[in-house]
């Protein structure tokens, strides 16, 4: 989240899309019911159902799933095409005002620079023009035709309210009303915040939906306010943190992960240090050399010097394009390439679309490990058949299958200590509530004791890639048990002349002098102690930041981008709930997102960007400058805006005989997955309140459609895809609108995700039907929105 | 002592159950599984061992689809028909702060007290018949805690306190949603039972029907007039009973059975 949950309860206006947090954030809903008692704030939903979040709106639109950049690009052309932006915000703060290189264009579903031959593009019409000394040029008046606010006002023109119904299905009333509402936060003392999760994170355009959803927040002008900001909801107590300390595919602090060209420490440095783009640019990220040499320094200790690269060189490398994201690795097992895996609190049967591939893939393994609570999927999946073989037809018989399965009982979160990363970015330490029971041992023990005997059989046999193993610093109490409170002070960073702990990222060097295992946790346990543990619950600024309690990263900022919720020269939009003020000689507030003791006008507000401004658009992303709707990899019809190019052109779609994709004319319906409040993910099947709460596995299907196919509630269903398939029995409800999608009615089948074959309860895992379709910027799954057939079973 | 009750603002329920988990747990009821009968429902209904449950009530109106999540357990009424129903001296009990109690020492299992609630609450166990019902965490409330539902409700849409300044703070809110263009909104506290000490905050107050609430209870004709106006008669029968045995014992001595005495 760009703010918090409880900066939720500011807003005058909330978006939930893509999310559903009634049901899914039913804690931090309670700062939505707060800003409704205490703002009169309205919440718009904006959802393929009727969900509980649905229930509790002022406002609900239905809209197919896989077309939310096509509602957004409404809402852009909405608040363009009436004025109803925050012009100054857009003008000071945004890019709005940089000119792009001629050339640059849009046509028939492609952008500019597509090269059909390599089916990728050349990017280099989508970069900005810039002057004899590189700075990018601008126009603030925003009127030239190759500022980026004229190319966006051209794009998003085709996004009319009756092209919006038409690709989404809503009716153009639904569409104005809620446009209506969300516009509200273009007034300077209005905000409006977006709520989001993986409603909009699982589609093969992810990632340029939460840029359209940026962008619609940026011309509201409610980036960096209280109650704005662009909020992704996290699904699990610690993910944010496991995405911050670079467990996928990034080294910790969002780091690029190294790569076989970038050969030394000054190869690696001088591709991902950014230059500036704008001569008031702060470019925050040009200190990358000191992050990097203090995370090798934190990774190799003493071993990492200056003349080695501090231990670059020993980092393991991936190739120039490889991609090792989740359905990229699986892939590769199912092609047999690789020989074992560890699963740590993930459970891939169960999370993986495709299901049958994935048990497939992992019957390919020489050896598994899987450290849990419980036996999952993963740790059953050589018993698939005999546990669900209706559904596995293809499944080996466990005797047939050779990988080693080892699973270790690993604790659970109450067992350990340590902090959680909330969505709020807030690091919050807790303590163990009790033992891990039986053989159960803490994660940290099963890792080090792993490191340390593989280390040993380096150190005995030799091997490929041992440098990094063997110069690995290792400097715990307990080598075979590190407390997690010697990691966390490590990786806050200390200072390796006075060995004092850091204070903060702003103290790290590029010398050598400083460690820091994760640039943006530094500032969390200093020489005060644990800063974590804290429990203030002083809220000087009364806007609910509460600096006193746990600490959030960066640097204990509770709003990102504050800096611009007051104007160039430091006047707040909103004088009455600004969260950072100009004091004549330093910022009071929140945490400045800017040098804190820099006058407003020193520098532009976005300090993370190369640009100083705040991004509309970006070269960033692989399949354009601008969000474009284009349809799910599995649609019920063409794109209507440009048919020939229906789907994301970098979309990527995996072709193993195990993948297919269907036609609507054998699967007529959109399929929807989600989860539902009582369960959280595949794992509390295993615990039994929330077996109870929901027992049962369930198809929702829309009354029309039953009413067609004579289904009653409680009849048993079949869902299939080009996949596999669910049985279960069928929930009839109103809850599903039939759309009317480009003169054709379609119809979702909602489909619940909790059940699986290992648990309490059992039922089919949904991911029998999910397709191997990836976001090519995130490679996360589309789970949502593929194509399915239902009938009585 | 003050009367103590239980705000349930239906505008803020998210549906989210864990007042019904809380409330198991709480008062150690086992977990069982859940009954599917094509809603979101846990349960049919409630049960002796589940004294806490969310209906979900799914309609179709002019103004829109609608998706009522409400929670329903014992009423506490000012005028309890359990109470006024149940033969057992001690069962049943009102306690001074209004709520209304089972002493499962004292419960004889009859369920009249079943027939006697308006609200179709109590529901007998058929492993100890006896009859069970929330009992506002009475364990809870007398050393000043708040009940486990309303302690674990995550939006607020519970609250507990003294009844008056509930019910002060439901009609400020009823009065807030009515100037939203909420016309209908109001407070359920039905007075056939002589208001409840659970409150409900409605939308609409005219349709209780809607959330499964009823429109306007009232304690059966039957119960009503056996503790209430007819208690006399009641005991004039058990007296009048009683006093005939024994003048006709008096009169005609003991009973003597024919051959009895061969």
């Amino acid at each position: 989240m760009t703010n918090g949950w409880t900066d939720v309860a500011n807003a005058d206006v909330v978006l939930v899309m893509g999310g559903n947090p009634a049901e899914n954030h039913p804690v931090g809903f309670r700062f939505v019911m707060q800003a409704r008692l205490q703002r009169k704030a309205k919440l718009v939903c904006v959802d393929p159902r009727f969900s509980r979040t649905a229930a509790v709106s002022d406002c609900y639109v239905p809209i197919r799933s896989g077309t939310d950049i096509a509602f957004l690009g409404g809402l852009i052309h909405y608040a363009l095409s009436t004025g109803k932006f925050q012009r100054e915000y857009v003008r000071q703060h945004t890019n709005a005002s940089f000119l792009i290189r001629e050339g640059f264009g849009f046509e028939d579903g492609h952008f500019s620079g597509w090269d059909e031959a390599k089916d990728n593009y050349h990017r280099d019409t989508w970069q900005y023009e810039v002057d004899g000394q590189g700075y990018a040029k601008i126009d603030p008046t925003l009127e030239h035709p190759r500022s980026v606010f004229q190319l966006m006002k051209k794009h998003y023109a085709r996004y009319t309210p009756e092209k919006v119904s038409e690709i989404c299905g809503c009716t153009v009333d639904e569409f104005r009303k809620a446009a209506e509402m969300v516009t509200i936060a273009a007034a300077e003392d209005k905000s409006g915040t977006v709520l989001y999760a993986l409603g909009w994170t699982q589609h093969s355009h992810a990632v340029q939906l939460i840029h359209a959803a940026a962008m619609f927040q940026l011309l509201m002008g409610n980036i960096g306010m209280p109650g704005g900001g662009v909020n992704a909801q996290r699904g699990h107590a610690n993910i944010q943190g496991s995405t911050d300390m670079g467990a996928w595919n990034m080294l910790p602090g969002y780091l690029k992960i190294p790569r076989a060209h970038w050969a030394t420490l000054d190869d690696y440095l001088k591709a991902n240090t950014p230059g500036k783009l704008r001569p008031d640019s702060l470019n925050y990220w040009g200190n990358t050399p000191k992050f990097m040499v203090s995370l090798l320094k934190a990774y190799y200790g003493e071993r990492a010097t200056r003349a080695n690269g501090f231990g670059y060189e020993w980092l393991p490398k991936a190739g120039e394009a490889d991609n090792h994201g989740w359905g990229f690795f699986f892939d590769r097992m199912y092609a047999g390439k690789m020989d074992g895996l560890i699963s740590f609190g993930m459970n891939p049967v169960a999370n993986g679309p495709n299901t049958a591939k994935m048990i497939a893939a992992l019957s390919r393994l020489k050896w598994l490990i899987v450290a849990e609570n419980f036996e999952t999927e993963t740790a059953a999946f050589w018993k698939a058949k005999p546990l669900a073989g209706q559904y596995y037809p293809a499944a080996a018989d466990p005797a047939a299958i050779p990988t080693e399965v080892f699973l270790l009982p690993a604790s659970c979160f109450a067992e350990k200590d340590g902090a959680f990363v909330n969505s709020s970015r807030w690091l919050q330490w807790k303590e163990a509530a009790l033992d891990p029971p039986g053989d159960a041992l803490r994660d940290q023990e099963i890792i080090a004791r792993l490191f340390l005997k593989i280390r040993e059989l380096y150190e005995k046999e030799g091997g490929k890639g041992a440098a990094s193993l063997l110069n690995m610093s290792w400097n715990y109490a307990t080598p075979g048990l590190p407390s997690l409170r010697e990691v966390a002070r490590e990786v806050n960073g200390r200072d390796l002349t006075t060995g004092k702990q850091l204070n903060g990222f702003g103290e790290l060097k590029d010398d050598g002098s400083t460690s820091c295992g994760n640039w943006i946790y530094s500032g969390s346990w200093t020489e005060a102690g644990n800063q974590m543990a804290r429990r203030g619950q002083e809220d000087p600024t009364g806007l609910g930041l509460y600096p006193e309690w746990s600490w959030s990263w960066p640097a204990n900022r509770r709003i990102l981008y504050n800096r611009a919720s007051v104007d160039r020269e430091g006047k707040p939009w909103d004088a009455s709930r600004a969260p950072v003020r100009w004091d004549g000689a330093r910022w009071v507030g929140d945490t400045i997102d800017f040098k804190s003791d820099a006058a407003p006008g020193d520098f532009s507000a976005f300090i993370m960007l190369p640009e100083g401004v705040a991004k509309f658009f970006t070269p960033d992303l692989v399949e354009g400058p601008f969000p474009e709707h284009y349809e799910p990899a599995e649609s019920p019809v063409e794109n209507p805006l440009h048919p020939r190019v229906s789907f994301n052109p970098l979309g990527k779609v995996f072709t193993s005989d195990r993948d297919a994709l269907g036609t609507s004319k054998d699967y007529p319906y959109v399929g929807i997955t989600y989860r539902l409040t009582e369960h959280f993910h595949y794992w509390t099947k295993h615990t039994a309140g929330s077996s109870q709460l929901q027992s049962n596995f369930f198809v929702e299907v829309p009354d029309e459609l039953a009413r067609e196919k004579k289904i009653k509630s409680g009849d048993r269903v079949r869902v299939t895809s080009a996949r596999g398939k669910v049985e279960g029995p069928a929930l009839v409800t109103k809850r599903i609108r039939p759309l009317t999608v480009n003169g054709k009615t379609v119809y979702q089948v909602g489909l619940p995700i909790h059940w699986g074959f290992a648990g309490r309860v059992s039922g089919p895992l949904i991911n029998n039907l999910t397709p191997s379709v990836y976001d090519p910027n995130s490679g996360t799954p589309e789970y949502k929105g593929f194509l399915v057939n239902l009938e009585k079973a | 002592m003050q009367t103590v009750a239980k705000l349930i603002d239906t505008t803020l329920c998210i549906g989210c159950k864990a007042c019904e988990l809380a409330c198991q747990e709480w008062n150690d009821q086992e977990f069982t599984l859940g009954v599917f009968q094509g809603t979101y429902q846990t349960m049919p209904d409630l049960a002796h061992n589940f004294w806490n449950l969310i209906k979900f009530n799914e309609r179709e109106t002019a103004g829109g689809m609608s998706w009522l999540m409400t929670k329903y357990q014992c009423m506490h009424c000012a005028d309890p028909g359990c109470l006024r129903a149940c033969p057992a001296p001690g069962a049943i009990v009102q306690l001074r702060n209004g709520i209304v109690d089972f002493n499962h020492d004292h419960c004889i299992g009859c369920g009249y007290c079943i027939t006697g609630c308006p609200f179709d609450v109590p529901r007998l166990s058929p492993a100890t018949k006896k009859v069970y019902k929330c009992s506002l965490c009475s364990d809870r409330t007398a050393v000043g805690l708040s009940p486990a539902c309303i302690k674990t409700c995550p939006t607020n849409c519970l609250t507990f306190g003294a009844r008056d300044e509930l019910l002060r703070k439901a009609e400020s809110r009823a009065e807030q949603l009515r100037a939203d263009g909420h016309a209908q909104a109001g407070v359920y506290n039905p007075q056939g039972v002589g208001g409840t000490n659970v409150l409900y905050v409605l939308k609409d107050a005219t349709e209780p029907e809607a959330h499964g609430l009823p429109k306007d209870p009232t304690i059966p004709l039957s119960v009503a007039l056996w503790k209430g106006p007819l208690k006399w008669l009641g005991t004039l029968t058990l007296v009048g009973g009683i006093l005939g045995t024994f003048f006709h014992y008096v009169r005609f001595g003991p009973r003597t059975y024919e051959g009895q005495e061969k």
